[in-house]
């Protein structure tokens, strides 16, 4: 592998490989924390820490750890990093630690990160697995904000309520309320939104994916390559 | 030796790996420790002086607390009391009250009595409650709360220390009886709590008397 295609690192962690809306993979946190965009960010930005972490330096170990304890070894190192990130969540975001709390401990068990450690960064240099990394997180994260956002909207008539307390007074421009007095549809916050939110995006990506296909086949002077499978 | 002995390699390698990682864990919270316990103290400070008239409290509230017991009156076998006081006077007692029959499991209280036994503030610390229907009890989502300031036994009666549906004079929620139902009833033992001890309370936290609060569990 000479010349890495970053390019198409970066267009599978964003988008065609996205691992919470074509892997599925990490839903509990994607599920659990996203009852608005502000928490949705804040898991996702820990996350994509975390992700940035541990391929950065499983990819530099590789060579060194021996397949028998690559599992522990790899558990090892991101729960390390996860301790580290929710130290330094305590100390530097209070507030948002406060309302996120439990979950980013459970970014140990996050499978996404023991799946890109154990399918990318344990086979390919460090450079590719960063870009990996940060491609996925900034996925999942963009899939966060969007499940927090939507909900957040039907259920409370708000977006980004409360950013400030995580992102600093400037965030106040981003909080946005619809309607004064609208409390929305309860469902949307309540465990069951999360599914059929959660559904709505896979099925609105899906939609997005067929009309591109679609439109690939139509140009008559397109590749011979095949479309990229989803 | 390779051959031979792969497994021990590879547990000599986790080990390695486990060491490192503990040592990075260590350095953070050593880095960070001072910093995550001042936020700590700063966000328990921030929650103890909305409740209480803060221009008149010379003490630090959130270092003068002692440990007292009675699951009966405040929800919980360790209840954490704070003192607010204006030079020798006292000021104002806070309670870690808990309601032991929230509708979704205890709902954790700051309940802040004043020295002439009316009530500074009620918040809500923690719950379980219903998103939408229980939650109304936020300060963030309505000023029910709210409702609990400059209220004591006698404004109203202890027989009105009820929601309305029970003939009191405390608002319910459309659709959320128990929630409010379950707070009104653990305030009023609070404030009960307070007077049946009186005085006591304010005692020092090293002194016969403040510990003899903390009862046989301690």
């Amino acid at each position: 592998m000479a010349d890495i295609a970053y390019a198409k690192i970066v267009r599978d962690g964003l988008w065609h490989n996205n691992q919470s809306l074509v892997a599925l993979l990490g839903l509990c946190p994607l599920l659990a924390t996203t009852t608005s965009a502000t928490n949705g960010l804040g898991m996702g930005i820990a996350t994509t820490a975390v992700l940035l972490l541990s391929n950065v330096t499983i990819s530099l170990i590789r060579r060194l750890v021996r397949p028998e304890v690559r599992i522990p070894v790899y558990v090892v190192v991101i729960a390390s990093f996860v301790t580290v990130v929710e130290l330094l969540m305590k100390a530097y975001f209070h507030e948002l630690n406060q309302v996120l709390g439990i979950f980013i401990a459970l970014i140990v068990v996050n499978c996404t990160i023991l799946g890109r450690a154990e399918a990318f960064a344990s086979k390919n240099p460090v450079g590719a697995a960063a870009v990996d990394g940060l491609s996925i997180g900034i996925g999942s994260t963009a899939a966060l904000v969007a499940l927090g956002a939507l909900r957040e909207l039907l259920g409370q008539g708000t977006l980004f309520a409360q950013a400030h307390l995580m992102l600093g007074d400037w965030a106040r421009v981003l909080e946005l309320e619809l309607v004064a007095g609208f409390h929305g549809a309860l469902a949307a916050i309540l465990p069951p939104g999360a599914f059929i939110g959660l559904g709505l995006l896979i099925a609105l990506k899906n939609v997005i994916d067929k009309r591109l296909a679609r439109k690939a086949e139509a140009v008559p002077v397109a590749p011979a390559q095949p479309a990229q499978a989803g | 030796m390779t051959a031979r002995f792969p497994i021990v390699i590879a547990g000599v390698l986790l080990s390695l790996f486990s060491v490192a990682g503990a040592g990075l864990v260590a350095v953070t919270h050593v880095a960070t420790a001072e910093r995550i316990a001042h936020n700590e103290r700063q966000a328990l400070l921030d929650q103890l002086t909305v409740l209480v008239p803060k221009e008149r409290v010379t003490n630090d509230m959130a270092g003068d607390a002692i440990l007292v017991s009675d699951r009966e009156r405040l929800g919980a076998d360790r209840t954490t009391v704070y003192r607010a006081r204006a030079g020798d006077s006292p000021l104002a007692l806070i309670l870690t009250a808990v309601v032991p029959d929230g509708y979704a499991g205890p709902i954790n209280l700051l309940v802040a009595v004043l020295a002439d036994g009316t009530l500074g503030g009620v918040r809500v610390v923690s719950h379980k409650e219903t998103p939408g229907l229980g939650d109304k009890i936020e300060e963030q989502r309505t000023d029910w709360i709210h409702g609990f300031a400059g209220k004591s036994l006698s404004n109203p009666d202890p027989a009105h220390w009820k929601v309305r549906r029970d003939g009191g004079d405390f608002d319910q929620f459309t659709g959320a009886t128990v929630t409010p139902r379950a707070i009104v009833k653990a305030v009023k033992n609070t404030l009960l709590y307070v007077k049946e001890k009186g005085d006591v309370l304010y005692a020092p936290a090293d002194s016969v008397h403040a510990r003899a609060l903390l009862g046989s569990t301690g």
